[in-house]
């Protein structure tokens, strides 16, 4: 198969980018795209020009490091993948495909296909957690939770913060994230002292980050390759309104 | 800010109230659309129906009131939040292929900018009598306002009647996204309500775009009739 | 020299409580004065970094992801196992105890061990307190799965995920103390050398990833979690980043590395297709629970498997380890695997492959349960291999996965060299020869929540060291050393890429130091590893410059240690003349194949001593002293 690259490079946050086209001979179908970026980067580095720079390091969906817009669909076409687990079978010969990074201002690009995703972190940081020290913890049993609420708590927790909800939102928003973290923990019982506390500074450091809102368009949900449900949103939304009052 | 007040300061907090007064103001295009639907009944339910509204002042100008105060914050938080939305995507896609993202969704500002300047051209219009001062002036035979004839009058000039037409794609477009959009926004999601949810914003959009536009085309075609009696 | 595990004397049960009763303490408004640099944030590292925060120490933590949250530990699959006897089949600390001893051929720690069995049951209470969704009974209770190598239920899961949850339970603790400005979080920065000043690791010299800024770091101690190394192999279950440069180098500074050899092979990962692939995808071992595993009788039967009728297949697992059956432990389970392929009975692409079915559990349990199980597993594999496995078994063979090696620590999980500590993967831990399922967890969080807190306030207790100076001669030489590396890499004449030479390694590695291992395998394999580093550094090319992000330039640095240290793995292997675990030498195997363990000349660590550029290095020994469990042969028969 051979296939043509529109791909987008960038020296760094502060240079302008611009489309590159490659073309690339010797696709075969079993290849996952990011093996076929390989193979792109060994013949420019074997040609003495400088590979193209993306980030990738699990490659089987679950590192949340993979992130590309593949024709202008964030982790490339097909539902409940990461970038690095679509095929090129995909693809047909002759096919033209064009790459970009996720774009959104608080990811900035720092290279190429590179974006730096650490505004996740901060927000994770000013309150994605349970306050609770090492050591002193209750027998895990003595803490039952009803499965229903457990299921629904592991379907929020899947999420890989990957990043693609924020890049496939007309808005950048970044709200299908925010959600999953929250609705994890406050569907669990040990996720209630803090509950309301948590969607307060969760929410106001995503948007000192500088995401957009969520006007409910729902784009995040399609290309989330956990396939995390908007329902998180309308509930991050109860648990926005209900701490607005309870705290 | 503090409290409840934080509302206006999160983005989260800013879809709450363009959610609100969302509500307001669908709730006031279907009541309206339903009270404009009287014509059909001819000059004295509608100019009677009109009359009634103005025999209570405070409910009036309460409503009027409230429906000003629902327009100013919806239209303020729709600029706030577009600006920020807008801004956290300074470099568009060069490709940019969305899955599921509706046209309307895509265009909900645009829309609202558009459904505004209707509005003032139609206050201008029907309640303030600026663009049609004659149309304006009419009383029917028990001296009331004649809203009726100001209507069917209006409408009879292709050029104003093409103008609301047209006008109600955009409104249609508006309440198909944004109906459904308000359960989301309040926290309503649930499989068993999402068939109900999905649907409504698409029902009350068009039901609110065909009672609309059935007035002026009736208009045009010629089916209401003024002076009543016939031309 | 013989080495010092410092196990502390008394009842096996006593052991740990009575070493925590006479550690020194460090002082809590002392704490703060003490700066820790605690470099990988995985499980281990996460987990020890949010701990020591917690009791008030000053940390720094290092990890080369962009975010601590991307770990190679978020890959885990199957399960952590703690020995909880929630399910009321027999389990208790000391059947734990003994299975890991004796999973691991009975080359590790008596103690150690025995620690981390008592201490994983408060690893579960940790983690379901920060909120990790383990899987439930309707009850409310915790649920467990049975994995391979134990006849008890004592897995704790989170669907297929539990790696991941587990990590952001540690990661989420970090972020609290990042937030409290507790932790100073450096990410997108690699650890490229460690400096030692009079005999204590005191600090560290990084290089920023984005900008290429080489910086020294000092610290009263420092903590390695930078874990395995088993992409020495090129293709493995491992992430495509993991690598041995934190320890490696470390070794290079005087810390030793034990047992290099012992890498664990895993036996369901999907086959090899072709040579553009970039890593192997494992299938978890918990579809061992109900798929089936079988080769055709017949030597290169073609026939399609659902051709094939019962009496024609050979159930070998089933057939060779009747109790166990299909959920051997992974050394044997490879091996085995291996045998039916070499005996040219196996299927798929170049015959290196063996069926995993589910033709039974799918008629017993019926399609839907079967999905709910393995749902996600299925359609990973259908994704990957384009075929679907609830119509044709699946096809799997045994791919690199685990790296029971690292670098040598004593009781305390301090290096011979001290103020370094080791945890996680990446030290030569607690499991042996071979690693049970669902045992890396387990040790990893053991390590950072339960141990290493409280053994690295006795050393920074006792120590009483001057404040280290990141001006001092000692750091600028190091820092010198690490630039000097930078630039030779960039300085390479060649053309080709990297990779070329990695997957070069890799595959000499894999043939001649994989699943079975000879003498003159070795001797091969020693005698080639020079010529291929030789080309690497005549032949290679590295493009771009220093000063910025140069993904080409990692990973020529990671691939420069693999090409130095797949030499002491080889070394290792050779040296060790017998079988155990992981590490099968031909010569050394019973009548029906079997690994044979040596325990007269054997029954010990290897602990290997850098001796210079080009030189010998040196292997010293721990010799493992058994008080409390026989030495048996082990049979899963
Ligand atoms: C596919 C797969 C499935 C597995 N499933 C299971 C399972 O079900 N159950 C189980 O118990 N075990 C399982 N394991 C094993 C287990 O996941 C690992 O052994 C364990 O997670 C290792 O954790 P760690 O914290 O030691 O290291 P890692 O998670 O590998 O973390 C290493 C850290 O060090 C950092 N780092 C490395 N080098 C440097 C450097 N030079 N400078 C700065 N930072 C550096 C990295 O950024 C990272 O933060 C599995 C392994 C694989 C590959
Ligand atoms: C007749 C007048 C209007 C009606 C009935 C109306 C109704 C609604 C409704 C129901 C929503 C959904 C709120 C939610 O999702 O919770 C909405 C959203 C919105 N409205 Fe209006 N609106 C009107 C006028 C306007 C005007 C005049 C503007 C702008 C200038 C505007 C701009 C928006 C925007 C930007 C949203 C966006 C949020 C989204 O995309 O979901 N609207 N509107
Ligand atoms: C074809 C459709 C419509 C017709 C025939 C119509 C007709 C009228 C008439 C006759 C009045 C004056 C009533 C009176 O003075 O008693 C009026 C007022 C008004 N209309 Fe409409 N209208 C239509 C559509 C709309 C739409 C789509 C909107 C909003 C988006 C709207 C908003 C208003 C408002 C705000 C007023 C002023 C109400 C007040 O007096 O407080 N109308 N309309
Ligand atoms: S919600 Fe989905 S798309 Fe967004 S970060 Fe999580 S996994 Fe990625
Ligand atoms: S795509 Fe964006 S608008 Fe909301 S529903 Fe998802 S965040
Ligand atoms: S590389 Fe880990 S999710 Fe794609």
């Amino acid at each position: 198969m051979r296939v043509t690259l529109r791909i987008w490079r960038q020296k760094d946050a502060h240079s302008p980018g611009t489309f590159v086209t490659y073309q690339k001979d010797n696709v075969v179908p079993d290849m996952s795209f990011l093996e076929m970026l390989d193979a792109l980067n060994r013949e420019l580095v074997e040609r003495g020009e400088e590979p193209v720079a993306f980030e990738s390091d699990c490659r089987e969906g679950i590192c949340g490091t993979c992130s590309l817009t593949i024709n202008g669909i964030p982790h490339g076409p097909g539902r409940g993948k990461a970038s690095c687990q679509l095929y090129m079978r995909h693809f047909r010969d002759g096919d033209t495909i064009t790459v970009e990074p996720f774009r959104a201002k608080p990811f900035p690009i720092i290279r190429d296909l590179i974006v730096d995703r650490s505004a996740f972190d901060r927000i994770m940081q000013a309150g994605g957690f349970i306050s609770v020290n090492t050591g002193g913890a209750p027998d895990a049993n003595s803490i039952p939770v009803p499965k229903p609420a457990q299921e629904l708590a592991m379907d929020a927790a899947a999420c890989i913060g990957c990043g693609a909800c924020v890049a496939a939102c007309k808005n950048a928003s970044a709200m299908l994230f925010v959600a999953a973290k929250v609705s994890h923990l406050s569907l669990l019982p040990q996720g209630q002292p803090e509950r309301y506390r948590r969607v307060r500074s969760m929410v106001a450091q995503m948007d000192r980050e500088g995401f957009g809102g969520c006007t409910n368009t729902f784009e995040c949900e399609a290309v989330c390759p956990k396939q995390i449900s908007v329902r998180f949103i309308a509930r991050l939304n109860r648990e926005y309104l209900k701490a607005l009052f309870l705290e | 800010m503090s409290g409840p007040l934080t509302v206006f300061r999160s983005t989260v907090g800013t879809k709450v109230i363009m959610g609100a007064t969302g509500v307001i103001l669908a709730a006031f295009v279907v009541v309206h659309m339903l009270g404009n639907l009287q014509i059909y009944l001819g000059p004295e339910a509608l100019n009677s129906y009109a009359e009634s509204l103005r025999h209570v002042p405070v409910l009036l100008w309460g409503a009027r009131f409230v429906l000003l105060a629902a327009v100013a914050l919806h239209i303020a938080s729709a600029v706030r939040l577009t600006r920020l939305n807008r801004a956290a995507r300074p470099q568009p896609y060069e490709l940019w292929s969305p899955q599921v993202t509706t046209y309307a969704a895509r265009t909900m500002f645009m829309g609202g900018l558009i459904l505004t300047a209707f509005i003032l051209y139609h206050l201008a219009h029907f309640t303030f009598g600026l663009t049609h001062p004659e149309h304006f002036a009419l009383h029917d035979s028990k001296g009331r306002h004649d809203v009726y004839g100001m209507v069917v009058m209006g409408f009879r000039q292709p050029l104003v009647s093409f103008f609301y037409i047209l006008a109600m794609i955009p409104l249609l477009l508006h309440l198909q996204h944004g109906v459904s959009s308000i359960f989301q926004t309040f926290g309503i999601n649930h499989p068993k309500v999402n068939a109900f949810v999905r649907g409504i914003g698409p029902a009350v959009a068009w039901v609110v775009f065909i009672g609309n536009v059935s007035i002026p085309l009736a208009v045009l075609a010629g089916w209401i009739p003024y002076p009543v009696g016939g031309p | 020299m013989e080495l010092d595990g410092r196990v502390p004397p008394g009842p096996l049960e006593q052991k740990w409580d009575r070493l925590r009763n006479e550690l020194a303490l460090v002082n809590p408004a002392n704490k703060r004065k003490f700066h820790i640099l605690v470099v990988g944030t995985g499980l281990a590292g996460a987990s020890a970094a949010a701990s020591l925060a917690e009791l008030g120490y000053q940390v720094s933590a290092f990890c080369f992801h962009d975010s601590p949250r991307r770990a190679h530990s978020i890959a885990a699959q199957g399960g952590i196992n703690a020995a909880k006897n929630y399910q009321n089949d027999g389990d208790s600390v000391w059947r734990l105890f003994y299975d890991t001893i004796k999973g691991g051929d009975f080359r590790s720690r008596e103690a150690n061990v025995y620690r981390l069995a008592q201490v994983s049951v408060n690893i579960i209470d940790q983690c379901v307190a920060q909120g990790v969704p383990f899987a439930r009974e309707y009850g409310g209770l915790l649920a467990n799965r049975s994995f391979g190598g134990a006849q008890v239920s004592r897995t704790f899961y989170a669907r297929g995920q539990t790696g991941q949850q587990l990590l952001l339970g540690a990661y989420s603790a970090l972020c609290r103390q990042i937030g409290l400005g507790q932790v100073k979080m450096y990410p997108r920065t690699e650890m490229l050398d460690l400096v030692v000043v009079d005999g204590h690791a005191k600090g560290i010299i990084t290089r920023n990833l984005v900008t290429g800024e080489i910086q020294r770091h000092a610290g009263d101690a420092v903590v390695l979690a930078t874990g395995g190394y088993g992409n020495v192999f090129y293709l493995s279950t491992n992430a495509v980043n993991s690598n041995v440069t934190a320890t490696f180098r470390a070794y290079k500074r005087g810390a030793f590395f034990a047992n290099p050899c012992f890498t664990q092979i895993h036996p369901t990962c999907i086959p090899v297709s072709g040579d553009h692939q970039s890593k192997l995808t494992l299938m978890s071992e918990s579809l061992r629970n109900d798929g089936r595993v079988w080769v055709p009788k017949k030597p290169g039967d073609k026939r399609p498997p659902n051709e094939i009728p019962d009496e024609e297949r050979d159930y070998f697992l089933e057939r060779m380890y009747p109790s166990y059956g299909n959920l051997a432990p992974r050394d044997i389970a490879s091996r085995a695997a291996k045998r039916v392929c070499d005996e040219g009975r196996g299927v798929g692409p170049g015959g290196l492959g063996v069926y995993l079915d589910f033709r039974d559990a799918i008629r017993r349990l019926g399609v839907d349960v079967v999905r709910e199980r393995y749902g996600n597993l299925f359609d990973m594999y259908r994704e990957i291999t384009d075929e679907d496995p609830y119509q044709v078994p699946m096809r799997i063979y045994p791919a690199v996965h685990y790296t029971m090696g690292g670098l040598w620590v004593d009781y305390h999980l301090m290096s011979n060299l001290p103020g370094l500590f080791v945890i996680g993967e990446a030290n030569f831990s607690d499991h042996g020869a071979n690693r049970l399922g669902a045992s890396a967890l387990m040790q990893g969080l053991a390590d950072g929540y339960f141990i290493l807190p409280y053994t690295i306030g006795d050393y920074l207790a006792r120590a009483k060291r001057p404040k280290p100076d990141p001006e001092s001669a000692a750091f600028r030489q190091v820092e010198k050393d690490v630039r000097d590396g930078v630039r030779r890499l960039l300085d390479i004449p060649g053309k080709h890429p990297v990779d070329v030479f990695h997957r070069e390694l890799g595959k000499l590695l894999w043939d001649n130091c994989g699943m079975s291992r000879s003498e003159a395998s070795l001797k091969h394999a020693l005698e080639q590893i020079p010529r291929i580093r030789e080309r690497f550094w005549r032949e290679a090319r590295v493009t771009g410059g220093a000063e910025e992000i140069n993904l080409a330039l990692e990973r020529a640095g990671r691939v420069a240690d693999f090409l130095e240290f797949a030499e002491l793995m080889c070394l290792d292997a050779l040296e060790r003349r017998e079988s155990c675990g992981g590490h099968f030498r031909e010569e050394f195997q019973t009548e029906d194949g079997e690994a044979k363990r040596d325990d007269e000349r054997f029954c010990h660590v290897a602990a290997w001593e850098y001796r210079g550029a080009g030189q010998k290095p040196e292997r010293h020994i721990e010799p493992l002293r058994f008080e409390f469990v026989q030495l048996a042969t082990r049979s899963y028969k």
